[in-house]
């Protein structure tokens, strides 16, 4: 899950990072008030979980409150990466004398953690890459035995941290290690961090990625979850325990296993390239247990998605059977009811497969092709999408 | 011949009593596998009881740890089925027993616990599969995992992947051909067992006469593998990636298959592996046929 700035520095405080938290708002007459109360020039910041918002317009400077309030107003209005801008964060302005980049984060080429640094620019960093690689430095960080004061100095060291700023560097790369390791994080960002007047250091912006895998351990980050971005199918699956991922095309997919699905996605996307060029709808794994209950949430969240115009059910029976498969599909069909009114085609292999195609035979649901092999499927629904209007 | 998995595999399970180990510990067994206990801190000293093939009951003890289980039955391999908060430690104390092989079936490991225990097998005895990972299987021998052992028979080729129904799947379209073994690497950020380990066994594996690969977007295993073949692989080997479809910054299903910042893509692997010499398959049903066409020509 990534974060926002605001959150990303909520973290970064909890651990000692110095960094200004600022008010973050939804209005633009919230935003004129947050200025006032923090007094002297503020930057307005959108709080959207993409990158380039200087770029977008989406970073403004305001001298007054009623600055702020005109910044604050075009900056909500704005859509990032076709992110909608729901809230901005206000801060005092704190012009850096010089800005540095410090990150650490997954590794996963080398199975281990990875800290990148420069003391060469901040924000255009990746420019810098490009232009002076030599001036951005990537050191390894053993996962066994992560960063300690010594491994801290070492980093700033190598990383050629201006010698006033020294122990200040050492301490926040700490602190810093501190948000990775104990938030589960798999990146934590900050950029620029900032040398400012009196050489200070402080983080002006950061981006953390926080391992979902881990939330067992934190509770307390379901709260940095944002739901009024989530895509309202999105969130209803969630909701329901399914692994959705919601897509532009017109053939809906459901399917068990990770890999399979999104084999199937790419299947559907070729064969459709005979059918007007449609595409696959969604994502949506449903896992080992396709029992009626799970089968019918899934066919709920598919059909419920007006771009879908045919439904591709895609099952290798492993460890669950094919019958147990067909009986949910034709479960699932009696509990939507006239809700179902959109053709499925169904391929099933594998474990007791002909029970399965037989169970659905029986059934004869006015809807419900069945096909033998996954690519004639994913043609079939294809075509069937393309003739619906897709 | 095999890779990493025989039939004189002595397995076995730590989390044996749960329900999923439970589940698979009786199609282990079923199978064929050579399963001769399991591992409950807090049930050490009682015993399960499951079927051999031939339907007669076996009593299997249930220890406290996996060193005394070694000691006590000489086991060499381990199969988990730990919920993801007690893996790191299930697995550090399987690499302290050092076990020869250890299968990390556990879907939902953090990262951070997979890079901990990945940093401190270095240097051990332990061979670690997963997690998040289907197991492996050498057909007619043994299963370490939960891969349906009544798919395919034994033969020639030898599969290794990321997913665990595209090995079902690939497994079921070859099925007339046969597998020397069948390994899930799973679909985590951090595994243990990599394509080019794999890659490397079947190569030096008498028995296995061609290999697929099947990838997935996300990370550079299959650039990587593609590499090694490049360099090291004389046998013929087909591959195909999943995920083409898939949009940057969403992760599809597994913790691992996500493209971020433009790498990581299904095209950038398929360019790869096609760069070295592989043959990549649009479908599982046409990367069977292209390796259908290798095993009619050998």
């Amino acid at each position: 899950m990534d974060l926002m700035e605001y959150q990303a520095k909520e973290l970064f405080a909890k651990h000692g990072v110095k960094a200004t938290l600022g008010t973050v708002v939804q209005t633009a007459e919230e935003a004129r008030t947050a200025a006032e109360e923090l007094g002297g020039v503020t930057v307005i910041k959108a709080q959207v979980k993409a990158g380039g918002r200087g770029k977008a317009g989406g970073v403004k400077i305001a001298k007054t409150p009623d600055e702020a309030f005109q910044h604050a107003e075009a900056i909500l209005a704005l859509t990032i990466k076709d992110l909608p801008v729901n809230r901005v964060l206000v801060t005092p302005a704190t012009p850096p004398v010089e800005d540095y980049y410090f990150s650490f984060l997954l590794d996963r080429s080398n199975r281990s953690y990875l800290c990148i640094a420069s003391v060469e620019g901040g924000v255009e960093i990746e420019e810098v890459a490009k232009t002076n690689p030599d001036a951005v430095k990537k050191i390894p960080i053993d996962a066994g035995t992560g960063v300690d004061e010594a491994k801290a100095t070492a980093i700033v060291e190598e990383v050629g941290f201006p010698a006033e700023l020294r122990d200040q560097a050492i301490s926040m790369v700490q602190q810093l290690w501190e948000v990775f390791v104990e938030e589960d994080a798999t990146l934590v960002e900050v950029n620029p961090l900032a040398r400012l007047e009196g050489d200070v250091l402080e983080a002006l912006d950061g981006k953390v990625s926080l391992d979902e895998n881990a939330e067992f351990r934190h509770e307390d980050h379901a709260e940095f979850e944002d739901k009024d971005a989530a895509d309202p199918l999105e969130a209803k699956a969630k909701a329901k325990g399914l692994n959705y991922v919601k897509l532009d095309g017109s053939v809906g997919i459901i399917g068990n296993g990770a890999g399979l699905v999104m084999s199937t996605l790419d299947v559907v996307a070729y064969a459709g390239e005979a059918h007007g060029g449609v595409k696959p709808a969604n994502f949506l794994d449903i896992g080992g247990g396709a029992s009626a209950e799970v089968m019918a949430n899934g066919l709920d969240v598919i059909l419920n998605d007006d771009q879908v115009k045919s439904v591709f059910v895609n099952v290798f029976g492993g460890i669950t059977s094919c019958d147990a498969v067909a009986n949910g599909i034709v479960g699932a069909l009696e509990i939507l009811g006239d809700e179902a009114s959109k053709p499925l085609v169904v391929r099933l292999d594998g474990n007791n497969v002909e029970e399965g195609r037989r169970i659905l035979a029986e059934a004869n649901h006015p809807l419900v092709t069945l096909e033998e092999t996954m690519d004639g499927a994913a043609d079939k629904a294809a075509e069937l999408a393309h003739k619906a209007g897709a | 011949m095999s890779i990493f998995l025989n039939k004189d595999s002595k397995v076995i399970v730590q989390g044996i009593t749960g329900g999923e180990g439970t589940k698979h510990t009786r199609l282990m067994l079923k199978a064929g596998t050579n399963v001769v206990g399991g591992v409950n801190a807090r049930k050490a000293g009682t015993t399960v009881t499951h079927q051999d093939p031939d339907g007669n009951d076996v009593e299997l003890p249930v220890f406290g740890s996996v060193a005394e289980a070694i000691k006590e039955t000489g086991a060499d391999v381990s199969v988990a089925f730990v919920p993801p908060a007690f893996t790191k430690d299930a697995v550090i104390e399987a690499i302290d027993a050092e076990i020869g092989l250890l299968v990390i079936i556990t879907e939902g490991v953090p990262v951070q616990d997979s890079a901990e225990f990945w940093a401190y097998a270095q240097g051990k005895s332990t061979r670690i599969i997963g997690p998040n990972c289907p197991g492996i299987i050498t057909p007619g021998e043994a299963l370490a995992g939960i891969t349906p052992a009544t798919i395919s028979g034994s033969g020639p080729v030898g599969l290794v992947s990321k997913s665990g129904t595209l090995t079902y799947q690939m497994m079921f379209e070859l099925k007339d051909f046969g597998f020397s073994t069948a390994i899930g690497i799973g679909g985590d950020p951090i595994i243990g067992t990599t394509h080019i380990d794999a890659l490397e066994a079947f190569e030096n594996d008498p028995d296995t006469k061609a290999i697929v690969m099947i990838g997935e977007i996300g990370g550079d295993a299959e650039e990587k593998a593609a590499a090694y073949i490049k360099e090291h692989v004389t046998k013929p080997v087909v591959g195909y990636v999943a995920g083409f479809t898939a949009p940057e910054g969403k992760t599809m299903g597994h913790a691992g298959a996500i493209v971020s910042d433009g790498a990581g893509t299904a095209q950038g692997k398929k360019e790869a592996l096609e760069a070295a010499g592989v043959k990549v398959g649009k479908t599982p049903s046409e990367t069977a046929q292209l390796m259908r066409d290798i095993l009619n020509g050998l």
